[in-house]
């Protein structure tokens, strides 16, 4: 019998979504250990949203409240979460694998000297021992791992443990915290322009390649990424952001972000091999572009070959139509 | 089109290279992928060399390599200088005879033959790229033999006086330094050939760039005018004496050269291999078909022979034992094979391979001057001839 | 400033993955190891700062084998003073067995900053920078796009969805790199030619998973072929017909 810890993530005081994938994950892992899921938030006061979790599989969900744990404070974070692991007796800890799951879980797994496998795409227990199937060499390859101890930490890759309805009693709780948040602050957030989501996260990624010919005419994917109704993240090919066309941020593939939307436009992008490792793990790939021949067809579920000067804007209404 | 260059390695050479020559290979590498490739195929059509890349190429130490740390130079050995030549000329051959030009025929006269002032003087200047030189040999009427040389300098009280002029002088028109040949006695008398540093801003030294080049067009070739240019008896290169000296210095060139045909060669080979698989015809990759097939097999086979005789050609230099007939041998071999390789790839690539986006004709064309220039490959031809048979088919 | 910074030698992204004999590692014939993009950042910011103070020492830091000295050597070359390697059978698939050995060595080492890559790109575990501060009670900021250093404290800022968060940290800190944070030299060549001479202490380390906690390697597998696709049609004419297979067929939309 072994419960499962599911790290939540809050900002600003409200849920993120992803943390409803954590709960899926820990389910799904607590069913086969035989144990409870319990949530844990660590924010400054109440968090909007963090009864969702319930309606995902969380027995409980803790909110633990500092101060210091309005925006993410790494070093209290970590001692907190350990701790309620340890007091716990928890078999496992999950996280999500965002840009704050990357930062935290590591912590984690190191304060309770636990195994840890990181950015996990598959679930399960063989034998009461977790195994988990993680992507490493850029997505050409998988490994499956035994993660052995107790406990052992785990974070999941965003956008592949899609949210299932299995709700528990989710009983709410509140606790503070003592001591102080950590040597480290974030001090503030700088946001990003309004309304976009990040490429790793989003359920649908349009990127945009040389065959866009010059930066302004990255305009043309904006306008598509925004008929989509704040589901769609805008990507961009290695070439354009080494071109300095767009920021690395927008990077998927090699050295850039890999990415597992549902969804993945392809526009104007050859399909070099170092970009397909990177988004050759989505749903769904279109491609669009005016060689016929170009290597990204092969990857490609769905094809236009043209010219995506034409093609794009008239893709742009279409999309616009449905999202109305 | 932005895929890194992987090399191409049928016979795994890389075993037999150092750590040292391939990490020297691979920054190189590295930095033409980076910096020259997505300027070169513009740089060709507009008809200038990169300039702006020069900082760039002196801060890796890519100016006399080969010559000692002592003047501000990588002190590498010459397989070292050989794979530097080869990558630079994988990006393009105008690229690569900047380079050549640089070390082996403006630093290496000075270095052999040079004064220590002389080399304390111009070396460090040079191998940071903050002067540019030129090697004033040919002349309008006396390519193939240099011998024959009408440029002459006449003793004065303070130095020296030269006329005459001189062609195909690549980074002619922004050199600011040039190692002029001259006769100093009678105009039948090679012996009296001498070498002469000139700054190109002295009085009655014009350089003006020769136009409608269909070939080299990333590179500044120039014709030289020497009008009554007076210079310093420190400008004279005490040790130089006879065709010998500037022949020498060719030698020199002619090492990089081979080594900078592998390169280009492999570049051709790797785009043709790449477009054969990707490109599509009658149902399947065109690299399917027999004809293509025979194209890239017999590209791979003279890549792979060339790599093999300039590494042992390099071997042979750093042990002070090669020959200009052994470089002779490797130029006229490798750039031959070199200029078959593009022009069986820009035939491979079709209707495409006339596109300056593909790379295979601006090296087929390109390569018809390192075809020409430092020895014609008939003259290379002689050269072996004679070394052959002891008898001289020259004249 | 002294600064180590710790590297690893990778695969080259570039190469094509094929799974060896023993199911469960990558098939090194005729791979190519580079030094890890990101430690190069590391590597690079090491250099920055140790020049801008115009004092100092970079210690370059690897867990692996012997092979491992090669890429120590590339740090060496583009300018770091020493480098060390705790030579260990290669291989694990253990980031608290390498951070654990990393601390030991850097424990003492009365370094001013210690600099990660964020992530190495062959096992893309992300966790060994942090791991080494956590082991060290070192505060650490992971991902840094940029850096600043007044005194005894540093502010970075971090990406993180849909916005970039700004950090200030006490010195002494690890720090892991991200790319965008500068732009990594070359090894210039004659850099290629000092780094031999400079010196590279080998020590052996054995790399455990302690109190039956770890991570074991089961199978490597190459993702599975997807499904050959289709050519819709051509031009803006085939639109409608996407949007419809998108809805029906796939149901993405």
């Amino acid at each position: 019998m072994s419960n499962v810890l599911a790290v939540l993530e809050q900002r600003d005081g409200t849920l993120r979504k992803v943390s409803l994938e954590v709960v899926t994950g820990a389910r799904r892992l607590a069913d086969a250990l035989g144990g409870t899921v319990d949530a844990l938030v660590l924010a400054s006061g109440p968090v909007q949203g963090a009864d969702q979790a319930a309606a995902c599989g969380a027995d409980t969900i803790t909110t633990a409240t500092h101060a210091g744990f309005a925006r993410y404070s790494p070093e209290g974070s970590a001692r907190v979460i350990a701790e309620r692991a340890r007091s716990g007796g928890y078999g496992a800890v999950v996280l999500a694998a965002t840009a704050t799951g990357k930062d935290l879980a590591p912590r984690v797994a190191a304060r309770l000297g636990a195994a840890f496998a990181s950015e996990v795409t598959g679930m399960g227990v063989e034998g009461g021992t977790v195994i988990a199937t993680r992507p490493v060499l850029a997505g050409k390859a998988q490994l499956k791992v035994k993660v052995t101890g107790t406990p052992v930490v785990v974070s999941l890759r965003p956008n592949v443990f899609t949210p299932v309805q299995n709700p528990k009693a989710g009983a709410a709780q509140s606790v503070a915290v003592p001591g102080d948040a950590g040597r480290v602050v974030v001090q503030e957030i700088k946001a990003a322009p309004a309304g976009s989501l990040d490429v790793a996260e989003a359920a649908i990624v349009v990127s945009g390649g040389r065959g866009l010919k010059e930066p302004a005419n990255f305009a043309l994917i904006e306008k598509l990424v925004q008929a989509f109704g704040g589901r769609a993240a805008l990507g961009a090919s290695r070439a354009v952001v080494d071109a300095g066309w767009r920021p690395h941020g927008d990077q998927v593939g090699q050295t850039g972000k890999t990415v597992s939307p549902s969804l993945y436009i392809a526009v104007g992008i050859s399909g070099a091999i170092q970009h397909l490792a990177g988004m050759r793990t989505a749903k769904c790939i279109v491609a669009i572009n005016k060689d016929k021949d170009a290597p990204i067809f092969k990857v490609a579920d769905y094809g236009i070959v043209g010219d995506l000067f034409e093609i794009v804007p008239k893709l742009t209404e279409e999309i616009g139509k449905l999202h109305g | 089109m932005t895929a890194k260059f992987q090399g191409i390695d049928f016979y795994s050479m890389d075993g037999l290279l150092s750590e040292e020559e391939r990490a020297v290979r691979d920054t190189v590498r590295s930095w033409v992928d980076d910096h020259l490739m997505p300027v070169i195929g513009e740089c060709y059509i507009e008809g200038r060399f990169p300039k702006q890349l020069i900082p760039q190429m002196a801060e890796l130490g890519l100016f006399g390599a080969n010559l000692p740390e002592e003047y501000g130079c990588a002190g590498l050995n010459n397989v070292a200088y050989g794979l530097i030549m080869q990558e630079l000329e994988r990006g393009d051959s105008g690229v690569r005879s900047f380079a050549s030009v640089q070390g082996g025929l403006v630093m290496y006269p000075i270095y052999a033959f040079g004064s220590d002032e002389q080399k304390k003087q111009w070396l460090p200047q040079l191998a940071s790229g903050k002067l540019i030189g030129c090697f004033g040999l040919t002349e309008p009427d006396f390519g193939s033999n240099p011998g024959g040389m009408i440029t002459v300098a006449k003793e004065t009280k303070t130095g020296w006086v030269l006329n005459g002029a001189k062609m195909w002088i690549t980074n002619g028109s922004t050199a600011g330094l040039a190692i002029v040949w001259a006769k100093t006695g009678s105009l039948d008398d090679q012996s009296s050939i001498r070498g002469f540093i000139v700054p190109t801003d002295s009085r009655g030294f014009t350089a003006k760039d020769q136009k409608g080049k269909l070939s080299l067009r990333a590179s500044d070739t120039s014709e030289l005018v020497l009008q009554d240019v007076q210079v310093g008896k420190d400008a004279l290169l005490p040790k130089s004496g006879g065709l010998k000296s500037p022949l020498m210095c060719l030698t020199q060139a002619r090492y990089g050269i081979a080594w900078g045909a592998i390169g280009a060669a492999m570049a051709c080979f790797d785009e043709a291999v790449s477009y054969a698989k990707n490109r599509v015809m009658f149902g399947k990759p065109i690299g399917g078909f027999q004809i293509q097939q025979a194209r890239l097999a017999e590209m791979l086979t003279e890549i792979t022979k060339a790599q093999l005789l300039c590494l042992q050609l390099g071997r042979l230099k750093d042990a002070g034992t090669m020959t200009p007939q052994q470089v002779s041998l490797a130029k006229r071999n490798n750039v031959d094979m070199a200029c078959e390789c593009a022009r069986e790839a820009r035939r491979l690539l079709g209707a495409n391979g006339i596109l300056a986006e593909y790379q295979s004709m601006r090296h087929l064309a390109n390569l018809e001057s390192v075809y020409t220039y430092e020895g014609t490959h008939d003259v290379h031809t002689l050269v072996l001839g004679q070394e052959i048979t002891g008898l001289s088919a020259f004249n | 400033m002294k600064i180590a910074v710790c590297i690893k030698r990778v695969a080259d992204s570039e190469t094509r993955a094929k799974v060896a004999a023993d199911g469960k590692s990558l098939d090194e014939a005729g791979v190519k190891f580079i030094l890890n993009p990101y430690d190069e950042f590391a590597v690079e910011e090491a250099l920055k700062r140790k020049e801008a103070a115009g004092t100092g020492e970079v210690v370059v830091i690897a867990v692996g084998a012997a092979s491992s000295q090669e890429t120590i050597r590339t740090a060496l070359a583009m300018g770091a003073d020493r480098g060390v390697l705790l030579q260990a059978d290669a291989g694990t698939a253990d980031p608290l067995a390498v951070a654990r050995v990393l601390a030991a060595e850097l424990k003492d080492g009365g370094y001013d900053l210690i600099l990660f890559g964020k992530m190495a790109i062959d096992d893309y575990h992300q966790a060994i920078g942090p791991m080494t501060a956590q082991l060290l009670d070192l505060p650490c900021v992971t991902a840094i796009t940029t850096l600043t250093i007044a005194g005894t404290t540093g502010t970075a800022e971090r990406e993180i969805e849909g916005g970039v968060e700004v950090v200030t940290f006490p010195l002494p800190a690890v720090l892991t790199a991200d790319k965008g944070l500068n732009e990594p030299r070359y090894p210039a060549l004659k850099g290629i030619m000092a780094a031999k001479k400079k010196p590279l202490e080998v020590k052996p380390v054995q790399l455990a998973a302690t109190g039956g906690a770890g991570l074991e390697v089961l199978a490597m597998s190459l993702p599975p072929d997807r499904k050959e696709g289709r050519i819709v049609g051509e031009g803006a004419a085939a639109v409608a017909e996407l949007v419809r297979l998108l809805r029906e067929e796939a149901k993405v939309l």
